[in-house]
């Protein structure tokens, strides 16, 4: 089969979007400057660092450290803050055409909703991705994604107040006692769909100072050392939704992918859409070129459609 | 930031220089756009980051770009992006300049030393490292100006110190009109410090560890005064590696000061 005659469009919920790629939150900065190496508009979506209510500016540095297969950061949630996202921010990548999905967070639930509240209707939004919770949560002292009581709370308090039209996801932490506990609960809370992992946990020591890399201490891992821990939470969640443990709905798989077939790999254990995350960092066209080498994984298996892939691994024929 | 090319570059030459290597890579698109303080950045095949390099010369009519690395010699293919970065800026009318470089950081110095010159300029040269061998570019400092002074740390060439010590007393003999320095972060707040008491301008290449240079990760944040008076972190990759030095907040770098904008 031609590469080229792969069908693409990736429907995500309440989205049919032209193809399953995306940026991961956080991992291309502002993203204007993503736009100097890929077209906004090529990519199905992207998805923007964590908006909170008012300016952050984050952790001191050192932020970052390489581990031989991750990425530890530890970033302090820094972003502009709302006002400024939805002055400077937002109204350039939508004339760029890009179909923008805003990852959002609060100190508290009541906070989620009023970011949900004024994102809605505004050009170029396209999504809002709940940010419930990952290391960044953690020094705040927040643990929502931690809790299917909680999770469930904020998904409702936010699917009230964003325009029924409006998609919302819940991006779901790896390290909690069941994952499937969690995404049953943010589903049944009305979120539309699911995306899976955000970093993991975890703690460098510099082996001349023998102190933490990082100046905030922990961190959180990305990168191709935890693929296995994406795979197995989108595989988990998955087979749940198969099994009626829970209803129903598009995941977005992330963690690790760096070429087309760690996004096949991402399908056929259930994600619907495929982020791109710290790949983009070593390579600032990531997405495109996954992308295109997708097209190539799916035509050489003879599967004519990106659907077609998708929970692959599930099936016992 | 002029429009960045990335590109598997073929490596057409490695030659050792002291403690460096230069390399000559063929990249027109981005030989073209490049100016001097803008940086390159190179990747390994399975890296998680990518490495910031500064660009020596940009040859725009034999499409070249000279990259100075720290490490063993290089072979091609390399996953090569640039220009990268805000470069320093090269004022129309003549200036008198005191050029300040530490180590591998001095290498984008001859470049803008010879666009200076070429609009009438005047130099002096201050070249500092931990070493002799650490040291950069001296023999194309002195093919610029007879101004040149050299410090090492150790002593084993030129005078013994940081190059920053002898700043005040250099700008002072070419009677300065500003100050274009790089190097790491300590050795640009001593070499600010003392050109804040000169009361001319300085223009400061932070060397810093950038782990994307394309503005993606924010790792690589300082405190910088805005020009409206308000501090915020501002990427050294994106909005720097060149700043204006008595916007950077230097004894905050690494620390969120209170007063900075979200704090
Ligand atoms: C530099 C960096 C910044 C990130 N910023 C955010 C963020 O603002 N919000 C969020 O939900 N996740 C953030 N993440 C997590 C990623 O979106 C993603 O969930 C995680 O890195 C796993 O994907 P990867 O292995 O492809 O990077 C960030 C990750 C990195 C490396
Ligand atoms: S090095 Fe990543 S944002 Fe500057």
């Amino acid at each position: 089969m031609d590469p080229q005659d792969v069908d693409l469009t990736a429907p995500f919920g309440p989205l049919t979007l032209p193809n399953p790629l995306t940026t991961a939150a956080g991992c291309a900065g502002p993203v204007r400057e993503l736009a100097k190496f890929v077209p906004l508009d090529a990519l199905g979506s992207v998805t923007t660092r964590t908006i909170m209510p008012r300016a952050r500016a984050g952790h001191p540095t050192p932020r970052a450290a390489a581990t031989p297969a991750g990425l530890l950061t530890a970033l302090g949630l820094p972003g502009p803050g709302i006002d400024a996202f939805v002055e400077r921010e937002l109204p350039w990548l939508a004339e760029r055409g890009a179909r923008v999905v805003v990852s959002i967070a609060g100190e508290r639930i009541e906070e989620f909703a009023a970011l949900a509240a004024r994102l809605g209707g505004l050009p170029g939004v396209v999504g809002l991705e709940l940010n419930i919770g990952g290391p960044s949560h953690a020094d705040l002292g927040l643990v929502f994604a931690a809790n299917p009581a909680i999770s469930y709370d904020l998904v409702r308090a936010v699917r009230r107040a964003a325009p029924a039209d409006l998609p919302v996801y819940a991006k779901l932490a790896p390290d909690v006692l069941s994952i499937t506990d969690i995404a049953a609960a943010c589903v049944r809370a009305g979120a539309d769909g699911l995306s899976m992992i955000n970093t993991v946990p975890g703690l460098d020591i510099d082996p001349d100072t023998l102190r933490p890399s990082l100046a905030a201490g922990p961190g959180g891992l990305s990168g191709p050392a935890v693929r296995p821990v994406a795979l197995r939470c989108v595989h988990l969640v998955h087979a749940a939704m198969l099994a009626g443990r829970l209803p129903t709905v598009p995941i977005l798989g992330m963690g690790g992918v760096t070429d087309g077939r760690d996004a096949l790999a991402f399908a056929a254990a259930g994600a619907s859409g495929i982020a791109v995350g710290s790949a983009l960092l070593h390579d600032p066209t990531a997405p495109l070129r996954i992308l295109d080498e997708l097209r190539t994984e799916l035509a050489s298996r003879g599967l004519a459609a990106f659907t077609d892939a998708v929970g692959l691994a599930h099936r016992r024929d | 930031m002029a429009h960045p090319v990335r590109w598997r570059a073929e490596v057409f030459g490695c030659t050792a220089e002291g403690a460096y290597h230069r390399l000559v890579l063929q990249v027109p698109e981005a030989a073209s756009r490049a100016r001097p303080g803008h940086f390159a950045s190179l990747a390994g095949d399975h890296a998680v980051v990518r490495e910031a390099v500064p660009i020596a010369r940009a040859d725009a009519s034999a499409g070249t770009l000279e990259l100075l690395v720290a490490d063993g010699p290089r072979s091609g293919p390399l996953d090569l992006i640039a220009p990268l970065g805000t470069p320093f800026p090269v004022p129309d009318a003549p200036v008198r300049a005191l050029l300040v470089g530490h180590g591998q950081h001095a290498a984008p110095l001859p470049a803008l030393g010879e666009q200076l010159t070429a609009r009438g300029g005047q130099l002096g040269y201050l070249l500092g490292a931990p070493t002799a061998a650490a040291l950069h570019a001296v023999d194309e400092a002195r093919a610029l100006t007879q101004d040149v002074l050299v410090v090492t740390e150790d002593g084993s060439a030129g005078l013994t110190g940081l190059v920053s010590e002898p700043v005040a007393q250099a700008a002072r003999a070419i009677d300065a009109s500003v100050v274009y320095a790089a190097g790491p972060p300590d050795v640009l707040a001593l070499t600010a410090a003392a050109v804040a008491d000169l009361g001319i301008r300085c223009w400061a290449l932070l060397a810093t560890d950038l782990p994307c240079g394309t503005g993606f990760c924010a790792a690589c944040v300082v405190p910088v005064v805005g020009a409206d008076g308000v501090s915020r972190f501002a990427r050294v990759c994106t909005e720097g590696p060149v700043f204006d030095a008595t916007r950077v907040r230097w004894a905050d770098i690494g620390a969120v000061p209170a007063d900075l904008e979200g704090a």
